[in-house]
């Protein structure tokens, strides 16, 4: 046995363009908070501390998509500080809602926020951590869901693989016994094209689901567009659904630039 | 003769406030040069990429400008957008957006006086480390906030962007039942907001007072979430439609974040102390009395005391929130229908930050064709930064170390939000 004492693993908190709100879930743990802060060293965590710890991280959570030049450079910095790198929450896998930029004249939406456009920086794009650095889990959902956030972290500590599944929100429907809305209502779902992990919350609340937790791993969004072409949706509205939180997410963006085109 | 220093302060990162921003002091010897709030939060154009979006995708959307009030901007969208289709609500679905504000308000204001000002007093770095002295009491405040989280569950499914919120009401209502289900935690959580106001009352404050204008909703019955006039202390009494009449954004090249000012140039406050100066009288009487307990006097006009006023708001929300749910039957219809037409609506609620003010324009589609959002942060940040100028001369002799904390804590009264405000800290005193 060795004589030294083990150092609790160093976990990173890092944000870019995002709400705060994924970073928040590991505060709103709060059965959870004080027993997480004990087994790891939070090191870095400005939302929560004035004490920053340099790097390196054992674990850097990166909340938030790429939007400027400056965030771009960043990212490869904090990629190096950490030893394994979890993206949580759209806009850190997919883009995020400001994604939706991506479709359009970023020069002009600026011109309608701000009355001197040229003091602000900003990239065209609005794009994931992946697209920029390696990452080594992606964790889904606008926002994520804290109990898989705290699954996350600790299969990572143990070494094993977070179990996320990453089936479609139909799936917990049925588990839950809700009746379902798009069949029995006629209301426009994407539930079968979205990955689960919410609870299936919208279909709960008398709601078709919005899409929030990205694409499942094996979306077919051509068969779900007819069906809602077959519900009475028209192009420009079933375009508008595939371009909400998860906009940039390959699969939706395909889904939504195709019903756009026809 | 010592010679006349600069001396530059910064904070490269504020922390324990929620978004991305610095700070800046310039300082020659002991008097003040310069105070710049910097906010580098990337701007995400949220009122440019609305356009074109349907009316009833709003309060999905505009939720995601804040992941710590994301309520508060689902209120403000669909009361502008009710107020522009001209749609009355059913009186249960007002009594349950009291209700939803309150789990918002509960969870915010629980979170900020706990985890993010209350280490400050202390002189902790946060409450993680707070908690091996005080493990108890931030137990207590993690119970607190779980308490107002709970009834946004329950309302709306989960605590961050929950999904129940619609343009005439809710998607779908709860039970009377179900509501019945929280009371218990609910009286619990009034007794610890008033062991809260106790706890924060008796803390150091340094003495320092400025002549605010306050600015905030009043309602003639009661403390207000989401409606009211918008009144000052100066005398102010308008209309959330003619709120751009009054009141006018800039931007300063140091800020991603717009500054809102009254339209003759002054700054002013909203939020908890705001509200509480203009609306004390609306208060039930165990806010009232507990507010006297703590030593609060009207009008309450020392920032650092804005912990205490935090604290006599949680005693009002769980008080409130006990109150909708004894009289709480379920409507008819949980929301109204909705008929789109081509006009326009504005309004401005109660966030727990302050006055969140939105315009949207409509067309006959019912696509939105233009927004506009005022977070209580913009408001707030020209006024933060004349509260740092003044305060900065009276600590200016301390060891920079020492004025760097005490200026970061004066930014933390305000509980600022830069993920709204940009929709923030770094500090940086320079002295040479």
């Amino acid at each position: 046995m060795s004589s030294k004492v083990k150092r609790r693993p160093r976990i990173g908190v890092f944000k870019f363009a995002s709400c705060d709100g994924c970073q928040l879930s590991l505060l709103d743990a709060e059965d959870e908070l004080l027993g997480v802060a004990g087994a790891v060293e939070i090191a870095y965590f400005p939302e929560a501390s004035r004490a920053m710890l340099k790097g390196p991280y054992d674990i850097g959570l990166v909340e938030g998509s790429i939007t400027t030049y400056h965030d771009a450079q960043r990212i490869q910095e904090v990629r190096r500080k950490c030893r394994i790198l979890i993206t949580i929450g759209a806009c850190a896998t997919a883009g995020g809602i400001q994604a939706l930029r991506n479709w359009k004249d970023v020069d002009e939406f600026i011109r309608v926020v701000y009355a001197t456009p040229k003091y602000i920086n900003t990239l065209k794009l609005s794009t994931p951590i992946a697209e920029h650095v390696p990452v080594d889990f992606e964790l889904r959902g606008c926002p994520i869901n804290k109990h898989q956030l705290i699954e996350v972290i600790s299969g990572t500590l143990a070494g094993r693989k977070p179990n996320v599944p990453t089936y479609s929100v139909c799936m917990e429907c049925k588990r839950k016994g809700n009746v379902c809305i798009a069949v029995a209502q006629g209301v426009s779902c994407l539930g079968p094209v979205t990955q689960a992990g919410c609870g299936a919350l919208c279909p709960s609340f008398d709601r078709g689901c919005y899409g929030c937790y990205g694409p499942m791993e094996s979306p077919n969004t051509a068969s779900l567009s007819n069906q809602l072409h077959i519900l009475g949706q028209n192009n420009a509205e079933i375009t508008r659904a595939f371009r909400g939180f998860n906009a940039w997410a390959w699969q939706f963006r395909k889904a939504g630039e195709e019903s756009e085109r026809t | 003769m010592r010679k006349q220093q600069t001396r530059t302060i910064k904070v490269e990162t504020l922390a324990r406030v929620e978004g991305e921003g610095a700070l800046y002091v310039k300082l020659k010897g002991d008097q003040v040069q310069d105070v710049k709030l910097k906010i580098y939060e990337p701007p995400r154009l949220f009122e440019a990429l609305l356009r074109g979006r349907h009316f009833s995708e709003l309060p999905d959307i505009v939720a995601r400008i804040c992941g710590i009030c994301p309520i508060a901007y689902q209120m403000s969208a669909v009361h502008a957008v009710e107020r522009a289709f001209g749609i009355a609500i059913d009186p249960s679905v007002r009594l349950l957006r009291r209700l939803f504000y309150c789990g918002e308000w509960i969870e915010s204001h629980a979170l900020h006086v706990y985890m993010l000002h209350a280490p400050d007093f202390l002189g902790y770095p946060d409450a993680i480390t707070m908690a091996r002295d005080y493990q108890s009491i931030v137990e207590q405040g993690l119970r607190l906030k779980k308490a107002g989280n709970r009834i946004v569950a329950l309302m709306g499914g989960r605590e961050i962007h929950p999904v129940s919120a619609a343009v005439g009401g809710f998607y779908k209502a709860p039970s009377k039942a179900a509501l019945k289900e929280l009371v218990d935690e609910l009286k619990w959580a009034l007794d610890a907001s008033l062991a809260t106001a106790r706890w924060v009352a008796g803390f150091d404050f340094p003495d320092f007072e400025q002549d605010y204008e306050f600015i905030s909703l009043s309602h003639s019955q009661e403390y207000p979430f989401n409606e009211g006039r918008i009144v000052s202390n100066r005398g102010l009494d308008v209309d959330a439609s003619e709120y751009e009449e009054n009141f006018t954004e800039q931007q300063v090249q140091h800020s991603n974040a717009l500054h809102s000012v009254l339209r003759g140039g002054d700054s002013y406050m909203v939020g908890p102390m705001a509200r509480f100066n203009l609306n004390f009288d609306k208060l039930p009487e165990v806010a009232r009395q507990a507010a006297q307990d703590c030593g609060l006097q009207l009008p309450c006009r020392n920032p650092f005391r804005s912990i205490v006023v935090r604290a006599i708001e949680l005693v009002f929300a769980c008080h409130e929130a006990l109150r909708v749910i004894h009289e709480y039957e379920p409507p008819p219809r949980p929301r109204a229908q909705t008929l789109a037409r081509a006009s326009t609506g504005q309004a401005a609620t109660e966030a727990p930050r302050g006055l969140l003010y939105h315009r949207y324009e409509i067309d006959q589609d019912g696509l939105i064709t233009s927004a506009k959002i005022v977070p209580p942060t913009s408001q707030n940040q020209r006024r933060i930064e004349h509260d740092l100028r003044q305060f900065v001369s009276q600590v200016a002799t301390r060891p920079t170390e020492e004025i760097t904390w005490k200026c970061e804590q004066a930014v933390r009264n305000y509980d600022p939000c830069i993920s709204c405000a940009t929709h923030f800290l770094r500090m940086h005193i320079e002295r040479n």
